[in-house]
């Protein structure tokens, strides 16, 4: 779907493979890859459900105390002590893809619909537009903080102007990790956007444009329509890295104790507190929710277009 | 005279604003690595070539570096491989459970990395495998490998069979067929397919460390590691550095198609 865009001719020739045969070879081709991610990608999965139902006698430096079991009272936590890290990791995750959908559309409309006929320049500007993957994500994000950091530039004018009180900062906030998140994953939403913008008849607006309807209500009725699956495609890119994303609420980044995020608490259990079981749990809690969107997506688009 | 449509230079105007906004984060890492900073790379002390001229003398930066490329390479080649394969088999052969097939691709796609990483990081412990080197290439190789298959298969859509037909009207042997003609054609595809693996692999934070990021330094990880005490200007550099080698690679080849192209329109 979207990840199309990465590939520079993607033509439409379809041709009707004469050469398409059944079974065998396809299965020799297709075997290694698929063992590789049933090993390493699905495996993983149950592992993490067992882990999540195991227990942690002492919380030890190096994992000693740890015993396979059933224990469900990991996930029980979820509804009481991370209550407040599932309330963050999702509205952040939704504000953030909303701010992001607003910002990109006009934008790949520009690209795909104004700059129709200027392939070059529609390029390049795409290009700009993925230019953030290729500087390093924790740069970009450290770049941000520094940019609004507590003695930056920006901080001391918005002081100066009333704007923030004389002990408020920007840093630490929800808004500097909803912000951060925004940019973050702002190119997950404009290339899904563009590809189906870019494909969009022009002669379909005219024709709304003709039969007197309004700028307005050609877009509601007619642009927006027909654009919808880059919208649900861009969305769902979006959302979920983001639901699952740590690195912009981390203290070192624009967060602070105030903005956890699921995925801070993820890390913290398991990589500096060795509790394995309830970052297990988490993790498992995290992707149930993200099964659940994609099903809903699958089963409203099918899976064909999913590659 | 026509009055001057303002209406037309929003949405320009606004593009503007935009790419301003995408692009300030790159300006500022790039303008922070000529920064003259002795201890923090926080404020501006002033402009030196130094971090740029002496980038390996302190800070371990160039082995964090080092590791990621050894890394990346390795799992590049691992993964557009195994990529490459499936999506020719996508694309040019009927099979089962082809809906199954896309769903387990799309899936490692859409996974947050911290369930990817932790749910790695637990198989890894109940196996008894030690993290390091090679459990951080069985990971990068595992959410390299969908992004493979989608590039490569963009390419393969676009491959006439009739081109193979006709080597093997000529008598060429399938292995033949594929070395001389198939894949020489997929090429574009498959160096980009790798570009974007390399890219993907060597910026990767959080799945490395969950899975070696202990013991083994990426250049992500010393990032992180560093961003306690203030990351020093020599990040930067390879961060600047990284960032103009690959636009410049894209650039290339979008210069270059698009040349072939108004050629071709030439010829017809």
């Amino acid at each position: 779907m979207a990840f199309g865009a990465f590939a520079h001719s993607t033509s439409d020739i379809k041709h009707k493979n004469a050469s398409q045969k059944t079974g065998k070879i396809a299965w020799i081709l297709l075997a290694p890859g698929l063992a590789y991610l049933a090993l390493f990608f699905l495996a993983p999965l149950f592992s993490l459900i067992a882990v999540s139902l195991g227990s942690i006698e002492a919380v030890s430096l190096a994992n000693q105390g740890f015993r396979y079991g059933f224990n469900i009272q990991n996930f029980a936590q979820l509804g009481t002590d991370y209550l407040p890290h599932v309330i963050r990791s999702f509205s952040y995750a939704l504000i953030a893809t909303a701010a992001a959908l607003l910002i990109s559309y006009p934008l790949a409309y520009f690209i795909g619909v104004k700059l129709r006929g200027r392939p070059l320049l529609q390029r390049m500007l795409v290009t700009l537009v993925i230019a953030p993957f290729f500087i390093s994500f924790l740069l970009r994000t450290l770049a941000w903080s520094q940019i609004f950091s507590n003695e930056s530039w920006i901080v001391h004018e918005l002081q100066t102007l009333g704007l923030l009180a004389p002990d408020q900062y920007i840093i630490g906030t929800p808004f500097a990790v909803v912000f951060g998140l925004t940019y973050n994953f702002i190119p997950f939403m404009t290339l899904p956007l563009y590809t189906t913008l870019e494909k969009l008849d022009i002669r379909y607006l005219e024709a709304g444009a003709d039969l007197y309807a309004s700028p307005r209500k050609v877009f509601t009725k007619v642009t927006l329509p027909l654009s919808m699956p880059g919208v649900i495609s861009g969305t769902l890119l979006t959302f979920i890295p983001m639901a699952g994303d740590y690195v912009n609420a981390s203290k070192n980044f624009l967060g602070s104790a105030h903005t956890q995020m699921l995925g801070n608490v993820i890390e913290s259990k398991y990589i500096s507190e060795h509790n394995m079981p309830i970052a297990s749990a988490l993790s498992v809690a995290l992707m149930a929710v993200i099964l659940i969107i994609v099903g809903v997506y699958v089963k409203r688009t099918g899976s064909e277009d999913l590659l | 005279m026509k009055a001057f449509d303002f209406k037309k230079l929003i949405l320009p105007f606004y593009a503007v604003i935009a790419f301003v906004f995408l692009l300030l984060p790159i300006a500022y890492t790039v303008a922070f690595s000529f920064n003259d900073s002795t201890k923090s790379n926080a404020q501006w002390q002033g402009f030196t070539l130094n971090n740029w001229l002496q980038v390996c003398v302190r800070q371990g930066v160039c082995e964090a570096v080092g590791s990621s490329i050894l890394i990346g390479v390795i799992s590049t080649l691992i993964a557009t491989v195994l990529g490459t394969m499936i999506a020719i088999a996508l694309v040019r052969y009927k099979f089962k459970a082809r809906e199954a097939v896309s769903l387990g691709l799309f899936l490692p796609m859409a996974t947050p990395e911290v369930v990817m990483g932790s749910g790695l990081a637990a198989e890894f412990f109940n196996l008894g495998i030690g993290q390091g080197y090679l459990t951080i290439i069985i990971a990068h190789v595992m959410f390299c490998l969908s992004f493979v298959v989608v590039t490569v298969k963009a390419r393969v859509q676009t491959l006439d069979p009739a081109l193979e037909e006709a080597g093997r009207d000529l008598y060429a042997n399938p292995r033949r067929v594929f070395m001389k003609i198939t894949l020489p054609l997929l090429m574009p595809g498959i160096a980009a397919a790798a570009l974007l693996s390399f890219a993907l692999s060597f910026d990767d934070f959080i799945i490395t460390y969950f899975n070696g990021g202990q013991t083994v330094t990426t250049f992500p990880i010393f990032i992180y590691a560093a961003a306690t005490r203030g990351v020093p200007a020599e990040a930067n550099v390879i961060g600047s550095a990284v960032f103009f080698l690959a636009i410049a690679i894209v650039l290339f080849v979008q210069i270059r198609s698009s040349l072939r192209n108004t050629r071709l329109a030439k010829l017809k």
